[in-house]
């Protein structure tokens, strides 16, 4: 089936039409012009100067091996560097000097071998061309029929066809069997939770106290000078032994106190800041992100991930990205101490929307 | 004087008008200084001289945006209460003087010696109280990293890149790269808040804290990664590049190779 | 095994023979080594791409499997006390420690992990750049549509595998990935907030994901890909592969060194290579330095955050779209800011994959293509390819705004603008443009058919005329330069019951803007008229 191409030409089948192997198979809307030109056949074979030199035969040779015997050091140095550069110190230069010289062995051992073998296979094993017939993919007519023919002869003994009571039971069974597995999928989140439920409140609640993050200190509105950005978790997250990123997932605030002058506030807003010092969610009602790039004097908020923006100094509201609602306002107070707290949670679900929501 | 522009072989148009007028003044303080037999060695922040040196320094440079006696103009915000870390920081990383009106002032070699930031600090600060210069033993990076590292991802790496490598603002603006900035810059950055960046007063991140955080940046300016070229911290779009251009474009390159037909 | 029929071989029981004897008897493999053993493999540089693929997905199993012993994919908090100073005693999850601990405690941890993480990277783009010479060239067409819908599924599972993976250190880099995924699942339709309810096992972030995404990278994903990498190389194997055209090659031969010995050392040196490379890239280049990153905590976020590069696209989607898109109807939230993109990006895939079938369909060709076009004799596929790549490249470049911002000192909002119009107008543009740039091509090579290189040597006639004289072509340059299919547009014929269906209408209309302007190849007529013109 398959011939060496040292003859040259000889083997050149010389008709490129698609459908001397094909009958009946239509070309569409292809021109097949009575004129076009005929395919030569091969060009003559041309020889390497390896085939002609023997010189140059051997230097090919010789670089061959060398690079195998490169391919050998390179993995002796590979070992050797494990054992000379250790990384037991608390040193990161270390780790550098580990990664990259055990990293240096093997790339010149897979190297050396990797060209060394492409390199024998170009310069010096013999130079053979071959061509192999195509066949049609679809195989022969008869084989075609044949085919044909086990399935019929499968489907009358089955009676497949025939009895078709029982093939659309079965398929009615094949239908249904997987839904118990489907069913499982339910206890893939805990059986006694609902994510709307859970996705409408957080640990913000009235009397709270604002805290940093991640200290968990607590913060007097006399300590937010103009221009600040405190990031802040409610009181007594960094203390919870579960669910603590769940929590500030959704909880996590950011504190900016602007001019009171320059805070535009909406009517039933004006009671939720405390003298120009403003709480919002830090979670993108995009997709989650934290939006945290607080510029002091724009008063623009941005999230790092998809470029929403939003005004601080008018509710947040978006002005720029991919983002529709403002971020949702904590409304905070001070308390007797002079301590800021939240005067309740939330008003709405912080972060993504989500089908439910509304 | 101006160290650092004749280290990278350019100069401001204005370099010679300030390089003339700074000598004259240093003839004239040098030759005060030796008629009175008093050798100033370092600013004083107390020293009346100090601030009267800072006075005509500022009259002579930052009076016309920021007013004679620096209460503000249409150009430039009023100065008193800034305090000498906002002008060491501004003066001292060369945002001040500002070179045009833009998104925000650029970082460049510094117009001034570093006595003569002191001398401007010092007589800023004079006008009203504001943060001070912090001590060498907040931003010596003599603090604890780890702390740092955590302070310095919540309350700074979504402007700065964790890596400290920068990253866009709105409009233009950008954070700027902190793998070149000094610790006391540093500190002063954060208790300033220069530009749009926030204040970080002493009670949202203690001295300690910041000093924390300068240790971390430290670490991070003095200890190269360990895995090798950084390709300039900025995370998956560098490393998506380099596998394209130099990654697929060598490999391409030797198929190429062993497709050719060897001579 | 050659020596086993050899009968000029003087050594009949040398080892080889032996061996393979020996092996033969007991597997009965010598049907198969002399059905494989000599098959003809048509060698072109861009012949090796999927080789890239293959071999970098190799390279993945190789590392893979060593991270495995060290990984644990545990969202347990522990406190790290590894050996990286800015992170000791921080909280953290198990995942994120052991992977710490791979980078920094174990010699050759960072290394294997870096390699991997490279040898991902390359997987996806060597697939994608395969994919995109097997378009351009029209190696999808009869018999190979399948294994272009195979092989495309590969990729978006090769994606699938890359994003698993990305998220299994549990840093913050990934985290926030994770946490824009949740937010957008959560935006779709009906099933948005319960499917990402249980794929988080509760609410985000959850203590579960890190293992559910471990089991789909490590074993689910891994397992259909091998056993479509399988099907896909079957497929190869009976299809034969595709040639360019060329002296000597046609439709029913397949031309090229004998897999055994010749492309067998090319294929395999090139594994080395490909690995060494890798190798080298890991050594020298940090990837993914979870040790800046820290862990995955939801308040903080790093400038400058992306998704790997393959996942770059459907971020810079969700980037693209304008404020406002988001409605509350029917008391229930539409966030089309995230449906338009998961659809637009839906609809893109879907007609990658259905390609092969369109144009089949359009062009009614029914006969099998085993020479692959030059993408200039299909300026119609080339020029709608080109389309799809700006479209692909505007949403990527997308994802990576803020960072052509500061680095080209450019607003934001100014590159969002634009990348915008680049992913509306921009395929139009590439359409039109590409599509001139072929027929002006095809264009060429007719006149050096007709009239030969010019061969820049001057000449004075008898008269005083200058002329330049031409090189005619010999036959087997002529032969590259001719050999293609041309095709005519489709002519509307009633059917059998004298109607004219509104799919032929279709069909005629798309085969008329498929074949417009379209250039035949020059015949030999053509060939001798300009040549008895010119004497």
């Amino acid at each position: 089936m398959a011939q060496d191409d040292h003859s040259g030409a000889d083997l050149a089948v010389a008709d490129s039409s698609h459908a001397a192997h094909e009958p009946a198979v239509s070309p569409g809307t292809a021109i097949v012009a009575s004129d076009g030109f005929q395919n030569p056949g091969f060009p003559p074979h041309r020889p390497r100067v390896t085939d002609e030199d023997p010189k140059r035969e051997k230097r090919a040779s010789r670089t061959v091996y060398t690079l195998f015997y490169l391919s050998i050091v390179g993995s002796v140095w590979a070992v050797a560097a494990y054992m000379l550069f250790p990384i037991e110190s608390n040193d990161v230069g270390a780790v550098r000097l580990n990664n990259m010289f055990i990293g240096l062995g093997a790339t010149l051992a897979l190297l050396g071998l990797g060209f060394g073998i492409v390199h024998w296979g170009k310069s010096i094993m013999a130079d053979v061309e071959l061509a192999d017939e195509r066949h049609p993919i679809g195989g022969s007519p008869e084989t075609q029929a044949a085919a044909v023919k086990v399935f019929t002869d499968a489907d009358r003994e089955s009676g497949f066809t025939r009895r078709s009571v029982i093939r659309n039971s079965l398929i009615g069974a094949l239908i249904a069997f997987p839904l118990p597995a489907v069913v499982l999928f339910r206890g893939f989140a805990p059986q006694d939770q609902l994510p709307v439920e859970l996705l409408s409140h957080t640990m913000w609640a009235k009397g709270t106290r604002l805290t940093l993050d991640p200290s968990g200190v607590p913060i007097k509105a006399a300590d937010i000078t103009i221009g600040s950005a405190f990031h802040v978790i409610p009181e007594g997250l960094a203390e919870l032994e579960h669910g603590r990123l769940e929590e500030k997932a959704k909880a996590a605030v950011l504190l900016m106190r602007l001019e009171p002058s320059e805070l535009n506030q909406a009517p039933d807003r004006e009671s939720w800041s405390y003298d120009g010092i403003v709480a919002y969610s830090k979670i993108c009602t995009h997709v989650g992100c934290p939006v945290a790039l607080y510029e002091q004097h724009t008063h623009h908020l941005l999230c790092p991930c998809h470029q929403s923006q939003f005004d601080v100094a008018n509710h947040c509201e978006v002005i720029f990205g991919p983002a529709k609602r403002p971020l949702p306002q904590l409304p905070i107070a001070v308390d007797d101490e002079g301590y800021l707290i939240a005067q309740s949670d939330f008003n709405e679900p912080v972060g993504p929307s989500f089908w439910e929501r509304s | 004087m101006n160290r650092s522009k004749r280290r990278t072989g350019r100069r401001h148009p204005l370099a010679t008008v300030a390089l003339l007028a700074l000598g004259l003044v240093f003839t004239g303080g040098a030759y005060a200084a030796l008629s009175t037999g008093t050798a100033q060695a370092e600013a004083e922040p107390t020293s009346q001289a100090t601030i009267e040196e800072g006075k005509k320094l500022f009259q002579a440079n930052c009076a016309t945006c920021h007013g004679l006696e620096a209460q503000g103009t249409a150009n430039g915000p009023s100065l008193i209460g800034v305090g000498a870390a906002a002008v060491d920081f501004q003066v001292g990383t060369g945002r001040m003087p500002m070179q045009m009106q833009g998104p925000q002032a650029q970082q460049k070699p510094p117009q001034f010696e570093d006595e003569q930031v002191k001398q401007l600090a010092y007589y800023v600060a004079s006008l009203g109280p504001g943060p001070d210069i912090p001590a060498d033993h907040l931003v010596n990076g003599g603090g604890d990293a780890a702390n740092g590292a955590e302070l310095f991802r919540i309350n700074c790496a979504m402007c700065h890149n964790v890596a400290g490598a920068g990253g866009a603002l709105t409009e233009g603006k950008f954070a700027p790269p902190l793998t070149d900035v000094s610790g006391v810059h540093i500190y002063e950055a954060m208790v300033t808040g220069p530009q749009n960046m926030p204040v970080f007063n002493d009670l949202n991140i203690s001295p300690e804290d910041k000093r924390d955080v300068i240790t971390y940046l430290k670490y991070v300016q003095d200890n190269r990664s360990p895995g090798g070229f950084e390709l300039g911290s900025l995370g998956p779009v560098a490393e998506g590049l380099f596998i394209w251009i130099f990654g697929l474009g060598a490999i391409v390159a030797i198929t190429v190779w062993i497709t050719a037909k060897s001579n | 095994m050659s020596t086993i029929t050899s009968r000029d071989d003087t050594q009949k029981r040398s080892f080889t023979a032996a061996a393979s004897t020996y092996v033969n008897e007991r597997t009965s493999l010598a049907g198969f080594v002399k059905e494989l053993g000599r098959k003809a493999f048509p060698d072109h540089w861009s012949f090796l791409l999927g080789e890239v693929a293959l071999f970098s997905f190799v390279v993945i199993l190789i590392t893979g499997t060593f991270l495995t012993f060290f990984f644990q994919a545990s969202m347990a908090e522990v406190h790290y006390d590894g050996s990286y100073v800015p992170l000791k005693g921080v909280e953290m999850s198990v995942a994120m420690a052991s992977t710490l601990d791979i980078s920094f405690d174990i010699r050759g941890g960072l290394f294997v992990r870096q390699m991997h993480h490279w040898a991902a990277l390359l997987f996806v783009a060597s697939i994608g750049l395969h994919m995109l010479r097997i378009f351009f060239t029209g190696a999808f067409r009869k018999p190979r549509e399948l294994n272009w819908v195979i092989g495309f599924t590969m990729f978006i599972l090769a994606m699938g595998e890359g994003f698993t993976g990305y998220s299994l250190p549990d840093d913050l880099l990934s985290g926030n990935g994770l946490r824009i995924i949740d937010g957008l699942i959560k935006g779709i339709p009906v099933i948005g907030t319960w499917t990402s309810f249980l794929l988080f096992g509760g609410e985000f972030p959850g203590t579960a994901i890190v293992g559910r995404l471990y089991t789909l990278h490590i074993l689910l994903l891994p397992a259909i890909l091998v056993a479509l990498i399988a099907i896909h190389l079957v497929f190869v194997v009976v299809h034969k592969h595709t040639q360019y055209a060329a002296p000597g090659k046609t439709q029913q031969n397949a031309v090229g060194p004998p897999i055994l010995p010749i492309y067998a050392a090319k294929a395999g040196g090139f594994f080395f290579i490909i690995f060494g490379v890798l190798a080298l890239i890991a050594s020298m280049f940090t990837i993914n330095p979870i040790w800046s990153y820290g862990p995955y905590d939801p308040s903080p976020v790093s400038a400058g955050t992306q998704p790997d590069w393959y996942i770059g696209f459907a971020d810079g989607a969700l980037r693209l779209i304008p404020p406002g898109w988001e409605f509350v109807w029917l008391d229930r939230t539409w966030s089309f800011n995230i449906l338009v993109p998961l659809i637009a990006i839906g609809i893109f895939i879907v007609l990658v994959v259905i390609y092969p079938f369109i144009e089949a369909w359009v062009t009614g060709d029914k006969r099998e293509h085993h020479i692959a076009d030059r993408p200039r004799n299909a300026p119609t596929r080339t020029a709608i390819g080109a389309a799809g790549v700006t479209f692909y490249a505007g949403l990527w470049a997308a994802a990576s705004s803020d960072i052509l911002a500061t680095h080209f000192s450019l607003t934001m909002e100014g590159v969002i603008h634009a990348l915008q119009a680049v992913v509306i107008i921009g395929p139009f543009l590439a359409y039109f443009i590409t599509k001139r740039v072929c027929i002006a091509l095809q264009k060429k090579d007719r006149e050096i058919v007709l009239h030969g290189y010019e061969s820049g040597r001057i000449v004075k006639l008898p008269g005083g005329e200058f002329i330049e004289v031409h090189q005619p072509l010999d036959e087997y340059d002529r032969w590259r330069l001719v050999s293609y299919d041309a095709y005519q547009p489709l002519m509307i014929r009633p059917n059998a019951r004298g109607k004219i269906t509104v799919g032929q209408k279709l069909r005629a209309g798309m085969s008329r803007w498929f074949f417009e302007d379209r250039i035949a190849p020059v015949t030999r007529g053509e060939l001798e008229a300009s040549h008895s013109a010119h004497h």
